[in-house]
């Protein structure tokens, strides 16, 4: 459960995100919308890497923004970014270990090989990251946003430059994300089959403000989406 | 399938694979490598060596230290120093004191020596990590300076007194006393090396564990390293500070070699030459730090010996940094075992093509036009073997006409 408030980033003289209200029950959620309509922002606002001018963000009751960033992770932040950042001179496993645990040594690297079985990367764990396609990366990083006691998982874009059938790997994996973990995640596409394939609801964003939320298949019949999307809103 | 299927068969899997991480047989011929590298160097170098060439190589011993300091510092972390040679200056100087002034035995003095290092270094890196880049290196460059004149000016240790005693006679100084068990330069060869294999042992524990991790991390995307919980600051603090008591105990190892210490033996153009050196001998390989130090302190014992000025040193170093930068960035370290393997295959090929052209006969008209393009351009990257080289375009030729 994620509850957004009034949330408002400014960089300059740009308005990012312009007073956003949101709120997300449980399971994987959309976030969708144009270019520069503030979804990254609003993940690197989870995030910590951006503060807000104002607004507040409630997650399973704890005030995420009152959180120092490096701490985040440790609470059960999650995030991948836009452009893939597996580590690449780092394994496999190395690469999930990175991620701040409460869990013990024997504990702890189950859960990383678990992470990675659950993601069904197909290479041995010792292998350097390095040698992995593109595909393959992706998948360590989420494995990485899986690994320890997530709570919150963002995933900006995953499916950015994939083939369709390791885009539909990915798409399981996603989709059984809630399951294995719990954790709420958002998912950041501009593949629309992908949403709708992975996400119950969706919510969309122009600049800077929600202009949709709802069940996905309602929200991508919304008139107000298409106009966001497709400008012809006139023409009709 | 894509999650985990029934619970018992990935608990088995789980547990296999647990296993053969606990086990890590990752590189049984890199370690037999190493220990026939140490067991050479403990064992075999010594009786061979001379008196001259073992000065020369218990500095290489001292030094491979530093160098592996500062490899970690800019290939593991992107940190770029241009101070260590004033870290390992304070090692020493601190190391030097504690043996005049205290009876304790020596490697308790170069573990301290390396403690106080750690101490003063970490305090400089405080504000100084905070800087990137250039920025880094100008300000390192400056403390490295300032350490120099500030050590000049308080007359470094000659062996008076106390603590901070100072013998202005210089006469009857009494030299810094070495380990009980390595008094001849032999001995403290061996003791030298003993000391950099644990030093490097322990750079190798950090480097497989987290720490090695949170730096491959920083290194390459700090934001994904955030995003996992990484605290920057702090491992680059850590980095910083095991560079700097490894130094530091490298400085108590140099004391201990030097007898005596001068302050105009340290000149903060050092610490210009170790960056060079690491550089030439590669950041990114343990082996580069064994490199760097073999050309920053084996090579002036060499030219010496041949009566070749040192000047030429410094040319050699521009250019070898000019090469590091431009063609082999991961340096001589990552660089000469492709170079053998190149010249390796050109042999090979060498070696094969006289029977392959003797089977068919005519003088390799008939022979594939293929082979011997692919052996000469293979020869030109491979400059290394120049000796070897001018059989291939030869015979290439032979074989297009």
């Amino acid at each position: 459960m994620i509850e957004v408030e009034n949330l408002t980033v400014r960089y300059g003289g740009v308005t990012s995100l312009d007073g956003m209200n949101l709120v997300f029950e449980k399971g994987t959620c959309g976030l969708i919308g144009p270019n520069g309509a503030g979804k990254t922002t609003f993940f690197n606002v989870l995030s910590g890497f951006v503060r807000p001018a104002s607004g507040t963000v409630r997650a399973f009751g704890t005030d995420l923004l009152a959180m120092p960033h490096y701490r985040r992770a440790r609470w059960g932040v999650r995030r991948t970014f836009q452009t893939e950042q597996a580590i690449e001179e780092l394994s496999v496993y190395d690469n999930v270990a990175m991620m701040a645990s409460s869990l013990r040594a024997g504990a702890r690297r189950a859960d990383v090989l678990a992470a990675i079985e659950f993601t069904g990367i197909a290479a041995s764990p010792l292998t350097r990251v390095g040698t992995l396609g593109a595909g393959q990366r992706r998948l360590v990083e989420v494995a990485r946003a899986v690994a320890g006691k997530p709570r919150l998982i963002l995933l900006d874009e995953p499916a950015a430059g994939l083939p369709d059938e390791e885009t539909e790997h990915l798409a399981s994996v996603i989709k059984s994300i809630p399951e294995q973990t719990g954790a709420l995640t958002i998912l950041v596409d501009h593949d629309m089959s992908l949403v709708s394939a992975v996400c119950q609801t969706t919510a969309v964003l122009d600049f800077g403000k929600l202009i949709a939320s709802g069940p996905t298949a309602a929200v991508l019949r919304d008139e107000h989406v298409m106009r966001a999307y497709l400008g012809t809103a006139e023409v009709l | 399938m894509t999650g985990v299927g029934t619970k018992n068969s990935a608990a088995a899997t789980v547990a296999g694979q647990r296993a053969a991480l606990l086990r890590r047989p990752q590189r049984p011929v890199h370690l037999s490598v190493v220990v026939v590298f140490v067991l050479f160097a403990l064992f075999v170098l010594p009786p061979l060596m001379s008196a001259y060439y073992t000065g020369y190589m218990t500095l290489v011993a001292i030094y491979s230290i530093v160098t592996l300091g500062l490899g970690l510092l800019v290939g593991r972390v992107g940190l770029y120093s241009l101070g260590q040679g004033a870290v390992l200056q304070i090692g020493a100087w601190t190391a030097a004191r504690l043996l005049y002034a205290t009876g304790q035995p020596f490697p308790l003095v170069i573990v301290e020596a390396g403690l106080v290092t750690m101490l003063i270094g970490t305090l400089i890196g405080l504000p100084a990590i905070r800087l990137r880049g250039l920025y880094l290196a100008l300000i390192t460059l400056m403390l490295a300076g300032s350490i120099t004149v500030v050590l000049a000016t308080v007359n470094f240790p000659n062996g008076g007194g106390g603590f901070t005693g100072y013998n202005g006679s210089l006469m009857h100084i009494p030299p810094i006393r070495r380990p009980s068990i390595a008094g001849t330069d032999a001995a403290y060869y061996r003791y030298a090396v003993v000391v950099a294999l644990l030093m490097f042992i322990l750079v190798y524990l950090h480097l497989r564990t987290r720490p090695g991790r949170s730096w491959a991390a920083i290194r390459q995307s700090e934001p994904a390293a955030l995003a996992a919980g990484i605290s920057t600051t702090f491992y680059k603090l850590w980095a910083w500070a095991l560079a700097a008591f490894i130094t530091g105990v490298a400085g108590g190892l140099l004391a201990g070699d030097a007898h005596y210490l001068y302050s105009v033996n340290f000149s903060t153009q050092d610490s210009i030459i170790l960056l060079a050196v690491a550089l030439m001998g590669g950041v990114y390989n343990l082996w580069g730090a064994v490199i760097a130090a073999l050309l920053m302190q084996l090579l002036p014992g060499v030219l010496q010996n041949l009566g070749v000025s040192n000047a030429w040193l410094y040319i050699l170093f521009g250019i070898g940094v000019l090469q590091v930068l431009t063609t082999a960035p991961a340096g001589i370290a990552d660089q000469f075992p492709k170079d053998m393997k190149k010249l390796g295959l050109l042999l090979w090929r060498l070696v094969r093509r006289p029977s392959a052209s003797g089977a068919s006969g005519a003088p390799a008209a008939s022979g594939t036009p293929a082979t011997p393009g692919a052996a000469s351009s293979s020869a030109a990257p491979g400059a290394s073997g120049a000796p070897s080289t001018p059989g291939a375009p030869g015979a290439s030729r032979g074989g297009t006409t």
